[in-house]
């Protein structure tokens, strides 16, 4: 029983076709699992039912073997899961320091101790700290992003492509971030297009295919697997 | 000695009411932007709710002045401002309850709820003319002057008296001991930063744990402050009259766009630069020129680039120059 489930997940928008079915992802703290596929396969659905932003049709979600499948996503949060969103993951006319204190909104103790270990993961933020986030780029709004998300102290955090859009040297960069706040003993989700790269930091990985599993290994298998290689990595 | 006294003309007649007149403008234009900014539609009654609360306290200072309560120097008003901010914070959140919410949770487009919102306007308006009608009325009691033209002549020897009237001086400095409190909040405290949090990005905001039910509350309470204090300023300044509160939300909707909506530092400043705007093309310059030019250059005309009628027509134009030109504003805020 891994620490946090999502189970035979079945899901889809308001009224419409499902667009996860029966899909089953789970993490362990101190473990990446990567979620890949080809557009359209329900990555982010899955990550966003487990994150209670959709309601499941059928399935469950677990978090250290307690149901909480009924709960809405800020009592989620609570329970100490963070989410950073693709887009619009920042307030970008708030300064660093706002933004990593609006993280830990629902704290009221230790505000300054947090922000402190926040700048000593990403030691970039600390040197711009009063600065608004809409100035910074986009590399640098990443780990304000990331930095937010870690304000509540969570077990489990969840990415939806933490990398689109920067270059190949921020992309190492965060990933070693990521890394970074793996061994803080955080269980990370993260869903990828840089599949490769992806898999090569990752403990595990799942990849769907129009929303159900079709493969899933350790990162090192899925690499090396000849048949995702075709599929999925292009080689 | 002639260069003051034109300076003197100046400062009498454009920059002090310029400086009330955009103080008032800032109070609203200030509520128009939270509204927008925090609740994402513009409020076409806020001309409408800044009467009602001024309501408040010109049917509050009539009673205290039949008890024989009163301020001495100052206006009896002052002491009725926190009585009308509550009962304007009351009819705000009653509104908000029966009207608003419902096509907040609904998620309706903000044209939508700027259109609800006209619905409102009406219905105040009609509120207001059944309790206190539509007649004018003065509720301006103390002492009128702080500075005569008369004593000033006396004091300084020049040709030009200065005035400041006390209507003047309590709505610059009411202003700025209010908006400074005001940024300090939103700036400075936890709460203040979660709204705005909650205007630049909401989906975010839930998912850091910010109540919106708490935000839309000290929304719709900082509105009721900067209404009420607002209208009761331009109520005594001029004199209460209902309709006029309604002609208003012209320049105080262009003071909101010109300093860039949602961000209430820009409507602050855009009250003042409308203001000076309407009051500067709309002065006529003859008394001032005069002291400055040689006898034979004097000016005939009034030297006015604009009637005063055509006040509205300054803010206006502003409106959608900035609208055409630079659509997020002096100071960046949303795009309309």
């Amino acid at each position: 029983m891994a620490f946090f489930e999502g189970n035979q997940m079945t899901a889809g928008y308001d009224e419409g076709a499902d667009i996860i079915s029966s899909c089953t992802i789970n993490v362990n703290k101190g473990e990446i699992v990567a979620i890949l596929g080809p557009n359209g396969a329900g990555k982010s659905t899955a990550m966003k039912a487990m994150l209670g932003l959709l309601n499941l049709r059928s399935g469950d979600v677990t978090i250290d073997g307690k149901n909480i499948s009924d709960l809405n996503p800020q009592d989620r949060v609570k329970r100490g899961i963070s989410f950073v969103p693709q887009t619009r993951n920042v307030f970008a006319g708030l300064t660093v320091r706002e933004n990593l204190e609006i993280g830990a909104f629902l704290r009221n103790d230790e505000l300054d101790k947090i922000i402190e270990e926040i700048y000593e993961l990403f030691p970039i933020l600390s040197d711009k700290k009063s600065q608004t986030v809409g100035e910074l780029s986009g590399g640098q709004r990443q780990q304000v992003a990331l930095g937010r998300a870690l304000m509540t102290k969570p077990s489990v955090l969840m990415l939806d492509e933490p990398t689109a859009g920067v270059s190949p040297i921020v992309m190492d960069e965060l990933f070693n971030h990521i890394i970074k706040v793996k061994k803080t003993n955080v269980a990370i989700i993260m869903v990828e297009q840089n599949a490769k790269q992806a898999l090569s930091i990752s403990d595990r990985g799942y990849v769907l295919v129009t929303g159900k599993n079709k493969f899933e290994g350790s990162g090192k298998q899925l690499l090396h697997d000849p048949e995702v290689r075709r599929s999925f990595l292009g080689a | 000695m002639e260069f003051i006294n034109a300076i003197i003309v100046l400062l009498n007649y454009t920059i002090i009411p310029a400086l009330t007149y955009g103080s008032q403008l800032a109070l609203g234009a200030i509520f128009v932007t939270l509204i927008y900014g925090i609740l994402r539609f513009a409020n076409f009654a806020t001309g409408d709710m800044m009467s009602f609360g001024t309501m408040f306290a010109v049917l509050l200072t009539f009673y205290f002045q039949s008890l024989g309560i009163n301020l001495g120097l100052l206006p009896t008003a002052l002491l009725t401002i926190p009585f009308a901010i509550i009962m304007m914070i009351l009819y705000m959140l009653l509104i908000d309850k029966y009207v608003f919410s419902y096509y907040r949770i609904k998620k309706s487009p903000p044209v939508q709820l700027a259109m609800v919102s006209v619905g409102v306007m009406f219905v105040t308006q009609a509120i207001i003319r059944i309790i206190i009608g539509p007649f004018d009325r003065t509720f301006l009691d103390g002492q009128k002057f702080i500075l005569k033209a008369s004593e000033f002549k006396e004091m300084t020897g020049f040709s030009e008296g200065l005035t400041i009237k006390s209507t003047q001086a309590i709505t610059i400095v009411v202003t700025i001991i209010f908006v400074s409190i005001l940024f300090w909040f939103l700036n400075r405290t936890k709460t203040g930063t979660s709204m705005r949090a909650y205007s630049d990005n909401e989906d975010l905001a839930l998912l850091s744990g910010i109540d919106p039910k708490r935000v839309v509350l000290i929304t719709w309470v900082i509105a009721g402050i900067l209404a009420t204090i607002g209208g009761i300023l331009y109520g005594l300044d001029k004199s209460y009259r209902p309709f006029v509160y309604f002609n208003n939300m012209l320049p105080i909707f262009a003071a909101a766009i010109v300093g860039g909506i949602g961000n209430p530092f820009g409507a602050f400043l855009g009250g003042y630069c409308i203001a000076f705007a309407e009051i500067f093309l709309t002065y006529a310059y003859k008394k001032f020129l005069s002291y400055l030019l040689p006898e034979a250059l004097e000016p005939d005309s009034l030297m006015q680039v604009l009637s005063t009628d055509y006040k509205f027509a300054v803010s206006f134009s502003i409106l959608v120059i900035v609208l055409l030109f630079r659509p997020t504003g002096i100071f960046k805020g949303k795009v309309i």
